[in-house]
């Protein structure tokens, strides 16, 4: 299946060109909502448990890889260690002027992860109809999968899979 | 790849949901593009485009500055020239580097995002109120259960709902009344420096009293020198005569030494303990209040709960204060089931005036009024405060008398407001779902009620520490959570009437 829904996008560009037209020729049918797990108390880590309405239209593996990818991101960006006590201190010796010219770590990460976030996107959950959200412009409350019917079928909402007969069953 | 070039092209806001066709959006082009600072829901102030942010009150901060500055200023004027002279002229140049350094963190404190959490997009909000639904059964006669509970390192930890934001906020997360916005790892809300202090400028805070704290003890150290080094040669009065601004500057020092020492000493023990303000003022992990009670946040050695205060990773800001407004976003079809509440009816929010928003929570209030939300609790006629000040939209915030003679029809699912951004109109949409909120106040409504005028109960504790800033051995906080003012009744019966009488021009 994997292999087929490459062919479709190298073969067909005009199915995705782009993901604005993943947005033209889609509707927005549903939102699931990952919440946070504090269960390790404040650092950022999101809920691994599977949606049920992404059943049928993602593995499982695809998704907690994906998920599990972000936690790992987020516990290196909060990680306390050598590297984000120097740069602490060499911040505060400096009274926090050399955040002017110098980037966070933390801030390295989220770029990171909103790669990450995109080659997702366009790799995986795109052809499947679906679309992440950064959890950043959610405030780091969720991460926000946005789950797109065809506007070309039938116009029923029920989870018809015919998303650009990109995915390949 | 020419389809991952493509996809590269574009930046990564245009990935998410919102559609940028002209076809579309036909009247985005002709509205300004505006940033995000200029709508933002919470009662802060913005300056320099949304690079300095601050609470509403900012008179006490001036006065801050203004004391820093006069007192340090006299100093470097009146003593300085004698110390340099007489002593050395390293204190001079130790006394700018403590001062720079005191500006330096007092402005930072000020000025940056105290780690505000955004509040919930309609969907959110939406897909929480379904969950809640889900769980409690979907009768409406139970009220939903507002508070989650988790265990973080072995302790239960209870999340709240906070009604404004609509977020189950994070631990140790906390709503300034205030600001009105959540923030993250809440300490307290400072009026001298006029703003909150939460995860991200409480390093800054802290490193502002201990440098004051340094600073006015090298200033009244040196003054006092001073003096003492002049009234050996001239005599003490002629001492005094000659830099009269050393006794200002005394004066000034001797006052702020207790209450600015005292600040430093306790947040020193907060950072060692890993405790906020906020959780010390409520024994939220004293042992007192349970032999397992302790706090799952420390580390348990000082020297790393320390350094992971100061040290620590230092968090962006969440609220994007200086990016674009986007057009909106396509939203969900509504679901049928009319159960949401709030999310319902939010695709028509922006085709309506806030007018017919108020008229709409109105009828929505006065329908809920002829359903017995309250049947269980309604002993006593309980009335729904509204602020007076919003001119245009007191409609919205009619105050009505619920009880006892509502009980006769079932509860129907009656219509919910439109959730807009003004206050007035979402906290009539929170008047109702409250009443399971018996967490420790005495009247579930009254809570709401407090909302518009007052603190919370669950709020109470937290701005408290705006008195803890000068007074910090004392907790000596004036709890009060006064829920009705009996002078504003006459004008919320004045509201209501012309609240009806409106509805009956609709």
């Amino acid at each position: 299946m994997d292999i087929r829904c490459f062919t479709v996008l190298i073969f067909c560009p005009t199915q995705f060109h782009n993901l604005q037209e993943l947005r033209h020729s889609a509707s927005l049918a549903n939102k699931v909502f990952i919440q946070r797990d504090y269960s390790e108390g404040t650092t950022c880590r999101f809920q691994t448990k599977f949606p049920s309405e992404l059943e049928s239209r993602i593995e499982l593996t695809l998704f907690e890889e994906t998920v599990k990818t972000l936690n790992n991101f987020y516990a290196e960006a909060e990680k306390i260690g050598g590297q984000s006590y120097l740069e602490g201190c060499l911040a505060c010796a400096t009274a926090y002027l050399i955040f002017l010219c110098m980037e966070t770590r933390y801030e390295k990460v989220l770029k990171k992860i909103a790669k990450y976030i995109q080659e997702q996107n366009e790799k995986i959950y795109a052809p499947r109809g679906l679309l992440i959200t950064d959890p950043i412009e959610r405030g780091m409350r969720v991460i926000e999968i946005s789950i797109y019917e065809d506007r070309g079928s039938s116009g029923s909402s029920s989870g018809s899979s015919s998303v650009s007969g990109s995915t390949a069953r | 790849m020419h389809l991952g070039e493509s996809m590269r092209e574009c930046e990564y806001s245009q990935i998410s949901t919102r559609s940028s066709t002209p076809m579309e959006t036909p009247y985005k082009k002709r509205t300004p593009k505006r940033k995000k600072w200029e709508a933002f829901p919470g009662r802060n102030k913005f300056y320099c485009d949304g690079r300095i942010m601050m609470a509403k009150q900012t008179g006490v901060f001036y006065l801050t500055l203004v004391l820093i500055l006069v007192t340090c200023g006299l100093f470097f004027t009146f003593d300085c020239p004698f110390l340099a002279q007489e002593l050395t002229p390293i204190i001079p140049v130790l006394g700018g580097a403590l001062f720079l350094f005191v500006l330096g963190t007092l402005l930072r404190t000020s000025f940056s995002d105290p780690g505000v959490l955004p509040r919930a997009t309609p969907d959110e909000a939406a897909d929480l109120e379904r969950q809640i639904d889900v769980a409690n059964g979907t009768t409406g006669y139970r009220p939903p259960p507002r508070t989650k509970e988790v265990v973080i390192n072995g302790q239960t930890v209870k999340l709240k709902y906070c009604f404004t934001c609509k977020i189950f906020r994070p631990p140790r997360a906390s709503h300034c009344s205030l600001c009105d916005n959540c923030v993250e790892r809440f300490d307290h809300h400072c009026p001298w420096v006029g703003n909150c202090v939460g995860r991200r400028n409480y390093r800054f805070f802290y490193m502002f009293i201990l440098s004051l704290s340094f600073l006015t003890i090298f200033i009244f150290a040196f003054v006092i020198t001073h003096i003492i080094l002049s009234s050996y040669r001239k005599g003490f009065l002629t001492a005094l005569k000659e830099s009269p601004a050393s006794v200002l500057e005394v004066v000034v020092c001797f006052f702020s030494v207790w209450s600015i020492v005292g600040l430093s000493g306790f947040h020193t023990y907060l950072i060692s303990s890993n405790q906020t303000t906020n959780e010390d003022i409520k024994g939220s992990w004293s042992s007192k209040r349970g032999k397992d009670n302790y706090n799952p946040y420390s580390s348990g050695n000082i020297f790393t709960n320390c350094c992971m205060a100061l040290c620590g990773p230092l968090p962006p800001s969440l609220i994007d204060r200086r990016g674009f407004i986007e057009a909106d976003a396509p939203q969900m079809a509504p679901p049928t089931n009319g159960i949401t509440m709030y999310g319902a009816t939010h695709s028509q929010q922006s085709h309506m005036c806030d007018q017919d928003q108020c008229i709409q929570s109105t009828k929505f209030v006065l329908q809920a009024a002829a359903t017995p939300l309250l049947q269980q609790q309604s002993s006593e006629p309980v009335i729904i405060t509204s602020s007076p000040e919003n001119g245009t939209s007191l409609p919205a915030r009619a105050s009505l008398t619920l009880g006892g003679p509502c009980t006769s029809l079932p509860l129907g699912q009656p219509t919910p407001p439109t959730s807009t951004p003004s206050l007035s109109c979402h906290e009539a949409a929170d008047m109702l779902p409250i009443h399971g909120h018996t967490l420790n106040h005495t009247h579930p409504l009254q809570e709401q009620a407090a909302l518009h005028h007052y603190l919370t109960p669950e709020e109470v504790p937290s701005p408290p520490g705006m008195l803890h800033c000068g007074s910090p051995l004392g907790h000596s906080h004036t709890v009060q959570a006064s829920f009705y003012n009996p002078a504003s009744q006459d004008s919320l019966h004045e509201d209501s009437v012309r609240g009806l009488v409106k509805l009956s021009s609709v």
